[in-house]
C-alpha cells in the first residue's frame, strides 16, 4: 500500500466526503455539542479516539469471525454491541490511566455510542473494502473531519449568539442554514481527489 | 380517548423531526427524492413498531442496570430482519438508502421511545405510541422528500410538474437539504407560537 493511497483517502474523508456536511453521519452530537468551543474540542477529540479504536477492532471481527463463520448478516448487531462496549471500557481505562486526559473528555464518552458516525464509518470500512492500514487512517481521518465541522461550526454559533434574528429562526433552524451554507462552501472541494 | 391522543401526539405537537429534533441523520440523508422518504420512514417505523413491542413486554424481566444495551440489541435485531427483507423485496431501495437501513439502529428516535415510553407503559399503549411517532416520522421525510424533489429534480414521486422549469440541483445535494430542514423546522416554530397566542 503506497503512502499516496493512504493520503488520498485521508483526504476524501476529511474534506470531500465530510462525514457531517457531505455524508450527514453524526448531526445529533453536531447540533447538540455545537455551542461552545471548549465542548466542540472535547467531543471532537473522543470521536477521533473512539472511531480510530473502533474502526481497528470492528475491521479485525468483520475479517476473523464474521467472515470466516460465514455470520455476515450479524454485521450490525456485532458491530453496535462492540462499540456499546468498546465506548464503556474506554471510559474506565482512561479513568484510570490517564485521569488527566478522562477530564477532558469524560462527560462526551457516553453520549458516543449512539453517534451514528461511529458505526457509519466501521460499516464504511467493510463496504468500501479497506485493508487493515487503510481501515485505521479512514477512521482517524473521518473523526478528524468530525472535528473540524464541529469546531467551525461552534465557533460561528458563538458570534451567532449575539446576532439579532426572526424568533422562530433561533436555535435549530438558524444552525441548520448555517450549516447549509457550510456544507456548501466544503462542496468546493470536491474534485480534489 | 387515551389512545386517540397517544397516537396524534407523535404527528404534530411531538413530531419527531420538526419538534423533538430526533433521527435528523437519516432525515438528510435519504430524502433526496419522495419515494426514499416513504420508504426510510415505513423501515423505521416498522423498527420502532417491533422494539416497541418488545421493549414493553420484557420491561419486567429487564435489571435496570443493563436495559439501555438489552434495548440496542432488540433494537439491532429488528434492523437485521429489515435489512434483509429490503435486500430481498426492493433491491432498488435498499440501493438508495444504502448505509442508512443498518444506521437506523442508532437512530435516537427509537432508542428514545424504548427508555421514554414503552419501557413504562404497558403494551396497546406502546404500539399506540410507536404507530404515532412512526407517521409523524414518515410523514416528516415524506415531506421533505417531496420539497427537495419538487425544487430539485421538478418532479413529485417520479411524475413530471411543471414543464419547461429548471430544477435547482442545489436541493438535491448535501446543502439544500440542510437549508430546506431549517426553514421547515422554523416554519413549524412559528406556526406553534401562533397556536399559542391565540
Amino acid at each position: 500500500m503506497s503512502i499516496s493511497g493512504l493520503f488520498v483517502i485521508s483526504v476524501s474523508a476529511i474534506l470531500v466526503n465530510n462525514f457531517v456536511l457531505a455524508r450527514f453521519l453524526g448531526l445529533c452530537p453536531f447540533m447538540g455539542v455545537s455551542k461552545k468551543l471548549d465542548s466542540a474540542f472535547g467531543m471532537g477529540g473522543a470521536v477521533i479516539f473512539v472511531m480510530t479504536i473502533a474502526s481497528a477492532v470492528t475491521w479485525i471481527i468483520q475479517n476473523y469471525i464474521l467472515n470466516k463463520f460465514g455470520l455476515q448478516y450479524l454485521q450490525t448487531i456485532a458491530f453496535i454491541l462492540v462499540i456499546a462496549s468498546l465506548v464503556q471500557f474506554i471510559e474506565m481505562f482512561l479513568h484510570k490511566a490517564l485521569p488527566h486526559l478522562y477530564k477532558a473528555l469524560g462527560i462526551y464518552l457516553p453520549l458516543i455510542t449512539t453517534n451514528c458516525a461511529i458505526l457509519g464509518v466501521t460499516i464504511l470500512n467493510i463496504d468500501e473494502g479497506y485493508n487493515f492500514l487503510e481501515t485505521i487512517v479512514h477512521g482517524f481521518s473521518a473523526g478528524l473531519g468530525f472535528l473540524l465541522a464541529l469546531v467551525m461550526m461552534a465557533g460561528i454559533r458563538e458570534k451567532l449568539e449575539l446576532a439579532d434574528v426572526p424568533e422562530s429562526l433561533k436555535g435549530l433552524g438558524l444552525t441548520f442554514v448555517t450549516a447549509s451554507l457550510m456544507s456548501l462552501a466544503f462542496m468546493g472541494f470536491a474534485g480534489l481527489v | 380517548m387515551r389512545a386517540w391522543k397517544e397516537f396524534t401526539k407523535g404527528i404534530i405537537k411531538e413530531n419527531p423531526v420538526f419538534v423533538m429534533a430526533l433521527g435528523l441523520c437519516p432525515t438528510l440523508a435519504v430524502t433526496t427524492s419522495a419515494v426514499n422518504g416513504v420508504g426510510m420512514g415505513l423501515a423505521s417505523t416498522f423498527v420502532l413498531l417491533g422494539s416497541n413491542t418488545v421493549v414493553s413486554i420484557i420491561k419486567k424481566m429487564v435489571p435496570n442496570k443493563v436495559r439501555i444495551p438489552m434495548y440496542i440489541v432488540v433494537i439491532a435485531t429488528f434492523v437485521t430482519l429489515v435489512q434483509m427483507f429490503m435486500k430481498a423485496y426492493f433491491p432498488a431501495l435498499d440501493k438508495a438508502l444504502g448505509l442508512f437501513i443498518p444506521l437506523i439502529v442508532v437512530n435516537c428516535m427509537i432508542l428514545g421511545r424504548a427508555e421514554a415510553f414503552a419501557s413504562k407503559n404497558n403494551l396497546f399503549y406502546s404500539i399506540i405510541d410507536a404507530l404515532g411517532v412512526g407517521v409523524g416520522f414518515t410523514l416528516a421525510l415524506t415531506l421533505i422528500g417531496a420539497i427537495r424533489e419538487m425544487l430539485g429534480s421538478n418532479s413529485v414521486f417520479g411524475m413530471q410538474l411543471v414543464e419547461g422549469f429548471q430544477p435547482m440541483g442545489f436541493f438535491v445535494l448535501a446543502p439544500g437539504a440542510f437549508l430546506t430542514i431549517g426553514v421547515l423546522i422554523a416554519i413549524f416554530k412559528a406556526i406553534e407560537k401562533k397556536n399559542k397566542e391565540n
